[in-house]
């Protein structure tokens, strides 16, 4: 005679969960290594161009941001629609941009002091003049490294 | 009589919980940054110099509120910029013999068009009403001219990409040794192409 005995008919054997803190474990590691902090929301929309030629910025900490764009639509009725300038958490006029950056400066290490570069975080829809003025704003303080944030693609995506 | 004491376990329930927790705390404060982007040097800031360079070396690019491009008195497509600056680079107009000859240009040799690398210069003017975006892939073609020459000379001098020896060079486990020797080749082929665009306010005389 077979000596099986007969499985019960009806219960499904449980899942076993044992393993689920491991996953979620490996999903948080993952956003951790490739998320970095937020330091500051955006006020300005801020659609970068394309571009192909371009190198990563290697050491956070040597980096300014500076962020231009039309205000977001909660600003656009106090700020308007012409494109502006932000600098931490506030908008700022271009002759603002010389001493955000002296500050900046002063605030980093006495031996990164000379290696620093500025992002521009730059919306695609900005036009030239602003930035223009930006620049002359850096040419004066002597921050002559800058980086044009892009994102990497192809940059004859941006004339549509 | 010696009963058999077992450590009680401890119920791992509720890690789940409080891993899920710290994942939606972190979702929540990040952001993923983007970092990439276009290297530039500004010009230093020095009050009204104006310097004599001959017309044949200058590579003038200008764009218009409409978003056109012009190249040396023609109106281009964009598509057409790199390949222009790429033949202006490399022309290497000065004649054999003379100084500032250059022996690894292998351009067209023309009258017209740059003497040498070391002595061309890319202009490029805005207006301010041009659009970031199309003075952005601009910028993009003109550093990738540089970068598809010095990505030449590297190949006929070291077997490697330009490209390839920054990115080497930018490794975290490089050693010190291996990043002398790099270094001095990537020095080799800025000095042979160097990059230099000036974005000025032209004078003519």
């Amino acid at each position: 005679m077979a000596k099986f005995a007969k499985k019960k008919d009806g219960d499904l054997p449980a899942v076993s969960t044992a393993s689920l803190p491991d996953i979620v474990f490996m999903l948080l590691f993952f956003f951790m290594t490739v998320t970095t902090m937020k330091d500051s929301s955006l006020l300005v929309q801020n659609t970068l161009p394309n571009a192909s030629e371009v190198k990563k910025l290697e050491k956070k900490d040597r980096v300014i941001y500076i962020y231009v764009g039309k205000p977001t639509r909660e600003y656009q009725s106090v700020y308007g629609t012409e494109p502006k300038i932000q600098l931490n958490d506030k908008f700022a006029s271009v002759g603002e941009v010389g001493s955000y950056i002296l500050a900046e400066r002063a605030k980093k290490p006495q031996e990164l002091q000379n290696v620093l570069t500025t992002a521009l975080k730059v919306d695609k829809d900005a036009n030239m003049g602003l930035i223009s003025d930006i620049k002359q704003e850096l040419r004066q303080v002597n921050a002559l490294k800058v980086n044009y944030t892009t994102y990497e693609g192809d940059a004859f995506n941006n004339l549509q | 009589m010696r009963t058999k004491k077992t450590v009680p376990e401890v119920n791992a329930g509720s890690m789940a919980d409080i891993a899920f927790l710290l994942l939606i705390f972190f979702l929540v404060t990040a952001s993923i940054e983007n970092d990439t982007g276009l290297k530039r040097m500004l010009p230093q800031e020095n009050a009204k110099t104006t310097i004599n360079i001959k017309k044949r070396n200058l590579f003038e690019i200008s764009i218009n509120p409409q978003n056109d491009l012009m190249v040396e008195d023609q109106i281009i497509k964009l598509k057409e910029l790199r390949d222009m600056t790429i033949t202006f680079l490399d022309n290497g107009g000065m004649a054999q013999g003379q100084m500032g000859f250059c022996g690894y240009c292998q351009g067209e040799r023309s009258a017209h068009l740059s003497e040498n690398p070391e002595q061309a210069i890319v202009s490029l003017t805005t207006s301010r009403n041009s659009d970031y975006a199309f003075y952005v892939s601009v910028q993009n073609e003109i550093i990738g001219a540089y970068n598809v020459l010095r990505n030449r000379e590297g190949q006929r001098l070291f077997n490697m990409d330009y490209e390839s020896l920054v990115s080497n060079y930018n490794k975290v486990d490089a050693t010190t040794s291996e990043k002398s020797v790099l270094k001095r080749k990537i020095v080799t082929l800025r000095a042979m192409y160097p990059q230099k665009i000036v974005e000025p306010e032209t004078i003519y005389h």
